[in-house]
């Protein structure tokens, strides 16, 4: 493979990635926790996307924000339920708590949608676009990119120029000052959560008619996504979504110069290179969070 | 004193003659059994994931067997006796059918054991079945492994696809249709991959060629281009594929997006259903590994099955309603083999029952005439020469001799 293609198909891969792991830079961001299952939030939105744009055949006007409202719905139960109380005692114990939340919804998707993955057809995703020769990319492919970019803009602006995200930021820095100026710091979680989740089902939407719904598609972009996270640092949104695309680099070109049967090794074993070097991440800041 | 002497006395001629009584009653008991048993039923277990991912095929696996043994038992069962058949779900998990197996051999007392779907499960329950001294008949899962055991005494046998002997096919066909020089080999990472990885190798060595090269892919990866642009690159002029239906689809439509579109031979695991919902119109490129298809000319003993199917279940109005079909075909000949060994054995004791396989004769299935189908050394009855070969047209699996 000549470098080209393998550079387009790994960026396309990689934003898949950083747009699922902004959802944890959303969260992280503003009350330090993150649920852990994006994977699953991932998956709620790509089941409930299969039913109301392909079963249902509603719309995409009506269907996407549908699904988006499902996805915001279920970050703020998860942030009420799975988060909240256990911040509330000082427990760390929304960690496992997000993972059960997790487990559960892949169970009920697995319940609600079956076992068999079914097609999710999208006319973004049907005539490749021959870019250069053999590194051919369907314009889904190109949209994803451009999409998470102009996200991760839009979150980094809201939080550096607008009062509702510097607001965010000083609930991040000192909850208990914040809460004195008068910013309802429980909303503005709350909020963040469903804003997380909301951005899965964004991905979800997205890589759907790429790959196919299946009630266990957000497991492994879970980890692969919230590896990203790490790398680019939590608490940067530009890092983040760096990460993601030097994520999927490194995964196309392992495979591509290496072959797959190290691409894994080669990936995770970067992670960890990366992790040693650079213990903030890419982007991140040290000393952000004082324990 | 002499009160309780009495009363022992008593008692004495009062258990004499309990004793008698219950002499009697056992007598009596043991003739009611025994005639019971002439009428009773022969059991056949079958253990299939009859939920879930692999339902249909389950259920396909039901069917199959089922007409068999409506069709022994209106005349007459076998020695006397009809036949019947007890289902129990494995789930596709390899604890659960194992659970399903001791229950259907120590309860039910099942004459013989029908089942796997999946590998992993049919090799759990093989060194259970080998050790109860229970026949064991296969009628999906391909793993080499699960016939070929290693047992001293081997219990278990096949009547269905085998992984060393489709792609034994595949490089056959592949040489034969499309003059493969150089197949790029791209499987799935798994067990069943894995499997296949060994069966290639032997089989292109055997052959005198080289393949382009190995390569593995996740079952949910999105993008398996750089894979094939490797193979591409090392000159493939052929691609062989293993893979189930989702993995399978990104194989062709990863295809798709390079432009790509050399001849594609695959193992069976793209015949599960869906497969052109999820692949796209290349779907129909892939040529697959079968061992029926109710499709066309069909010989009487298929014409006969079909018009069961036909009468039994109202969801089937033809060849294409029967899905997953190699199921059905290889069930319903699983059933008839069965039956026959039981006859030639006389008995449904387990080692005369398993010796008895030896020496089937001239039965008649769908798939072919099972005359002497096992030995001692080979547990499989279907070779790669009793494969046909397919693809999809639509959501309809044809024989490629049919290609429109």
């Amino acid at each position: 493979m000549s470098l080209l293609p393998a550079i387009l198909t790994g960026l396309a891969l990689g934003s898949m990635y950083g747009l699922l792991a902004l959802g944890f830079h959303v969260t992280y961001a503003v009350s330090g926790t993150v649920n852990f299952s994006q994977g699953s939030s991932m998956t709620l939105g790509a089941v409930a996307g299969y039913y109301f744009l392909v079963l249902w055949g509603w719309p995409s006007a009506l269907g996407i924000p549908a699904v988006l409202l499902i996805c915001a719905l279920y970050g703020l139960i998860i942030e009420r339920y799975a988060v909240r109380p256990f911040v509330a005692r000082g427990s760390e114990n929304w960690l496992m708590a997000t993972v059960a939340v997790g487990i559960i919804i892949d169970n009920l998707m697995l319940f609600v949608f079956g076992k068999e993955p079914r097609g999710f057809p999208s006319s973004l995703a049907v005539k490749p676009i021959q870019i250069v020769e053999g590194a051919g990319v369907y314009p889904l492919q190109l949209v994803i990119p451009v999409v998470g970019l102009l996200l991760a803009t839009a979150l980094h602006l809201f939080t550096r120029r607008t009062r509702h995200g510097v607001a965010m930021l000083a609930v991040v820095q000192n909850p208990g000052a914040a809460k004195l100026m008068g910013i309802d710091v429980g909303r503005t979680i709350a909020i963040s959560y469903a804003a997380s989740a909301v951005l899965a089902g964004i991905a979800a939407l997205l890589i759907a008619p790429l790959f196919n719904v299946a009630s266990d598609m957000g497991t492994l972009f879970g980890i692969k996504a919230f590896a990203a996270a790490i790398i680019g640092g939590l608490g940067s949104a530009w890092g983040v979504m760096l990460a993601g695309l030097c994520l999927g680099l490194i995964e196309v070109f392992a495979t591509t110069y290496l072959g797959s049967v190290y691409t894994q090794i080669i990936t995770f074993a970067s992670v960890i290179v990366i992790l040693v070097v650079m213990p903030h991440g890419l982007l991140g800041r040290a000393g952000v969070k004082k324990v | 004193m002499k009160n309780a002497l009495t009363s022992s006395h008593h008692s004495f001629r009062r258990r004499t003659f309990l004793k008698a009584l219950t002499g009697v009653a056992s007598a009596a008991l043991l003739l009611v059994a025994s005639g019971a048993q002439a009428a009773d039923p022969i059991k056949l277990g079958l253990v299939a994931a009859l939920s879930g991912q692999s339902a249909r095929s389950g259920e396909a696996l039901t069917r199959g067997a089922t007409i068999a043994i409506e069709e022994i038992n209106a005349k007459g069962g076998v020695l006397g006796r009809k036949l019947e058949l007890v289902r129990r779900d494995d789930e596709s998990n390899p604890a659960k059918g194992l659970i399903a197996a001791r229950e259907l051999i120590q309860r039910e007392k099942v004459a013989a054991l029908i089942g796997g779907l999946d590998t992993p499960v049919a090799l759990a329950i093989v060194p259970f079945v080998n050790g109860a001294k229970v026949p064991y008949v296969v009628p999906w899962a391909a793993g080499t492994k699960i016939t070929q055991n290693g047992a001293p005494e081997n219990y278990v046998f096949r009547v269905s696809a085998m992984d060393d002997e489709v792609d034994k096919a595949i490089v056959q066909y592949a040489r034969k249709n499309f003059d493969t020089k150089k197949p790029g080999l791209i499987l799935v990472n798994n067990p069943w991959g894995e499997s296949n990885e060994h069966g290639f190798k032997a089989a292109l060595k055997a052959a005198g060629i080289e393949p382009a090269g190995i390569e593995k892919f996740e079952g949910n990866d999105v993008d398996v281009v750089p894979q094939l642009t490797r193979l591409k690159a090392a000159g493939a002029d052929t691609l062989f594929l293993v893979g189930n239906v989702g993995p399978g689809s990104q194989v062709v439509k990863s295809l798709d997006r390079m432009s790509w579109m050399p001849p594609i031979v695959s193992h069976w695991g793209v015949a599960g259903g869906r497969f052109t919902e999820l692949a796209g119109p290349s779907a129909k490129n892939v040529i697959f590994v079968q061992t029926y298809s109710f499709f066309g000319d069909l010989p009487p003993v298929g014409k006969k099955v079909l018009s069961a199917l036909e009468k039994k279940y109202s969801d089937i109005k033809g060849p294409a309603d029967i899905t997953p079909a190699v199921g059905v075909a290889n069930a319903y000949d699983t059933v008839m083999v069965i039956a026959a060994a039981i006859t030639k054995a006389g008995k449904t004791d387990g080692t005369a029952l398993r010796d008895a396989f030896y020496n089937i004769e001239n039965v008649e299935g769908l798939i072919k005439t099972y005359n002497k189908p096992f030995t001692k050394t080979n547990h499989d009855a279907l070779s790669h020469e009793d494969y046909i070969w397919t693809h999809f047209d639509g959501d309809h699996i044809l024989p490629v001799a049919n290609k429109k």
